[in-house]
Order: C-alpha cells, then structure tokens, then sequence
C-alpha cells in the first residue's frame, strides 16, 4: 500500500519539476506567450486549464476500456472540448471582466497539445487514481509556468503584480514585456534560467554519489 | 497485424461516437441553460452602468429605436446596434442620450458609448465597451484617466478631432494619447461617425422622450 502511494506521489510531483509540461516538454506554447501579459490572466487560465485536464484524465481512464482504439483520439477531442465549453459558460457567468480578456483563448484550450498529449501518453494506459495524480501534478506545473511568466512579464510591464501598483509613479514600465516579443524573452530566459538549475542538480548528484562511492571504497580498504 | 482479429465493427465504432457526441451535447445543453440567466443578467448590468456613467446624474434608463421619424420605446430584451438610450434622473427629468458606436481600432472592433446633451451639443462622458488594443498602449483609451476625462463636456458643434499632445486649439480637438496616436483616433472616428448618424434622428430639445412609468423596456433593465 505504502508503494502504490509513493508511486501515486511521484506521478504528480513530476508534473511539476522533472517533466514540466512548459520548461521540459515544451508543450501548450499557444496559452503560455498569448494571455501571461499579466498575473491574474496567467493564474484564470491555469485554473481552467487544471479543470480541462483533470476531468478529461478522470474520464479517459474511466472508460479506457470501452474507447475503441481506432477512434480514440476523436473521442479525446469530444471529452476535452465539452469540459472547455462548460468552462467557458461558467467563466462568462461568473467572472465576466476575465472572461473578456481571455475571450478568444478559453475555446483554444481544446486544441492544448498538453492535455491531448496527457490522455494520449498517460490517461489511456493508466488507473483512475494515476492519472488524476498525473492530470494534478501537469497542471500545477503548467499554472506554476504560465504564473511566473505573467508575473515577471506584468511588474516589468506594467509596474504591477495582480493590479496593485508596485514601484509608484516613476516607474516607467517597459512596454515590450505585455508585448508579444516580451512573451518571448521571458520564455526563453525562464527556460535558460530551468535547464541551467537542472543541469547545477545533476552535477551535484553526480558529485553526491561519487563521495558516496570513495567513502565505500575507503570502509572496503580500510 | 496481430489484433486485427479483434478489430471492432465499424457499427461499434459509429455507436461510440454517437453516444459520446450525445452526451457531449447534452452537457452543453444543460450548462447553456444554467448560465444563460446569469450571462444575460450581466450583460444588461454591464451596459446600464455604462450607460449611468457617461450620463452623470442618471438613474434610470430607457431604450428607444427611431421609427417613422421619431423615438420610440423598446420593449424587447437584449441590445441591438439600432438602439439609443436615454438616461432619467431619481425623478423621471431627462438628463441626456446614451449613443453607441462601433468601428475598427488599432488590432479589433472598438465598440462604445457616450453620452449626448442635446441642448449644449456636448459630449458629457465616453466609455469603451469592448476592445482588444494593444495592452500597455492602445488600452489607455480606457485606462488613461486624463483621456478619459477629455470627453466630459466636449462640444461637438462640428467633427471632434484628435490632436497630439499640448497642441488642443479649439473646443472641439481633443489630446491625443501618446503612443496610441492610432487609438485615440479611431475613438473620435468611432464618435462621430455615430453623431452623424443619430443627429437627424435625435428630436429638437424641448422633445425628449418622456420617462414612462412602469413600462417593459424599463421593467427588463431593473431586474
């Protein structure tokens, strides 16, 4: 019992460091540079994107026996785009200003590669309790990346964070960063600054076993 | 192929579909109907606070169509293009028209309202409705106060007319915001353009329409 935990644990902390679907997989670049031109706007569309991605995981393996294979991928879609449009209505009832400005974007996390991508690699050959842990953990990953992108591209942009004004009046906000090639740059960098501390844990590791190897190899000489 | 011996049946294959395409749609159905009261609600919220605002001193409001030649009630719900709105204060005095209009900005349709005192021939207030300009730059229509606030007695006399910043002459020209030069004028043409079209229809002052008490029109925008 204990195993299956540890294993149920891992399928979702891995969504959120070792296989992040933005800084590792590189997957849902459209939503990730299109609404990060500011917090708030990055954190509603993680959360829809969280909900999408649980309850098609939820579903996908639930019924993972009755979708016949050579129809499945269709089948994703019609699962996926109905939890969007629900997403879609309830968003447009309850916070309208937000739905405003993610408008065009909400209907586009339909054709999100990293949710397809989730049913497809994962949902589909797993157990309910897998793939929800998985469908978590992905789409905290993806919120955590879409969130720090919009946060450093709005308090260098605007000079704010969720709206409240950060540097006062003389601020002169750097345009470019709410701009589309700011999305950009934050990318790029957030994916330089993600390789660079992963590649610094490898090496640490590295140098952690091989202490570990010496002192065994002492205690055998010795 | 090993597993081409279980290969279903095209009939299971069409029936899958069908099933998950019948569920599919009645989910949707069912969170259409859920959300539908609330949506509409919001809306008309969205579109009297609007209207309240570029009409200061407002608080009520009616919606009228312009049919042979003279301003009539609506009685419908919802808002089409063809609606002009007036604005009431607490004891049914008519304070003056809500105009809208609708044209192409920097990246999308910039569709507005603003307020119209016939007997000044003045814009009292301007708000955008929806807009997609660029965040940062062309969003200061809405977010730049100072441009904003240009609009609140404006004299439209003869055509507004963007003008770069400092440079305002006549009662007529407005400051152009900096860096959204492009904008600011697609606001004014978006004004005009909707002056000249409602003017003619707009009756002389001394023939505003009259509040009607407890009529449909007003009933659906106080629920």
């Amino acid at each position: 019992m204990m195993a299956t935990d540890n294993i149920a644990y891992e399928e979702m902390i891995k969504g959120i460091w070792r296989d992040n679907p933005v800084f590792v997989q590189v997957l849902g670049m459209c939503p990730m540079l299109a609404v990060t031109n500011s917090a708030i706007n990055a954190v509603v569309m993680g959360v829809a994107t969280f909900f999408v991605l649980v309850g098609s995981s939820f579903l996908v393996s639930a019924f993972k026996q009755w979708i016949p294979k050579q129809v499945r991928i269709s089948l994703y879609i019609i699962i996926i785009a109905t939890f969007v449009t629900v997403v879609d209505y309830s968003l447009l009832a309850m916070l309208p200003a937000i739905h405003k400005e993610l408008g065009a974007f909400i209907p586009l996390i339909v054709a999100n590669c990293m949710i397809l991508g989730r049913q497809e690699a994962f949902a589909s050959k797993n157990t309910v309790k897998f793939a929800v842990m998985d469908a978590v953990g992905m789409s905290a990953g993806f919120m955590i990346a879409l969130f720090s992108l919009g946060a450093v591209r709005e308090i260098l942009g605007v000079g704010a964070l969720f709206g409240f004004d950060l540097f006062g009046p003389d601020f002169e906000p750097w345009v470019i960063m709410i701009l589309p090639p700011g999305g950009f740059l934050t990318l790029g960098l957030l994916l330089l600054f993600f390789n660079w501390m992963t590649e610094k844990r490898k090496q640490f590791l590295i140098q952690l076993a091989e202490v570990d190897n010496e002192t065994i190899k002492v205690k055998a000489n010795g | 192929m090993s597993d081409s011996i279980q290969e279903p049946g095209s009939r299971r294959l069409i029936m899958s579909m069908a099933i998950a395409g019948f569920i599919s749609g009645f989910i949707i159905i069912a969170i259409y109907l859920l959300t539908f009261d609330t949506i509409k609600e919001n809306k008309a919220r969205e579109l009297q606070q609007a209207v309240f605002k570029v009409l200061p001193g407002a608080t009520k409001m009616q919606k009228l169509h312009y049919e042979n030649n003279q301003l009539v009630l609506v009685h419908i719900d919802g808002v089409d293009d063809e609606m002009i709105f007036a604005g009431y204060d607490e004891k049914g005095q008519f304070i003056g028209y809500a105009i809208q209009g609708a044209g192409p900005g920097f990246q999308d349709t910039i569709s507005l309202l603003f307020g119209y005192l016939s007997t000044e021939k003045m814009v009292i207030g301007m708000e955008i409705l929806d807009s997609r300009e660029t965040p940062g730059l062309g969003d200061k229509i809405f977010k730049d106060m100072d441009f904003v606030n240009e609009f609140k007695g404006l004299s439209i006399k003869s055509d507004l007319k963007a003008v770069k910043k400092g440079k305002k002459i006549k009662e007529t020209e407005i400051d152009a915001i900096t860096g959204a030069t492009i904008s600011s004028k697609a606001v004014v043409k978006i004004i005009n353009k909707a002056y000249k079209k409602w003017s003619p229809q707009i009756p002389p002052v001394g023939n505003e329409p009259a509040w009607v008490e407890n009529n449909t029109a007003q009933k659906t925008e106080s629920q």
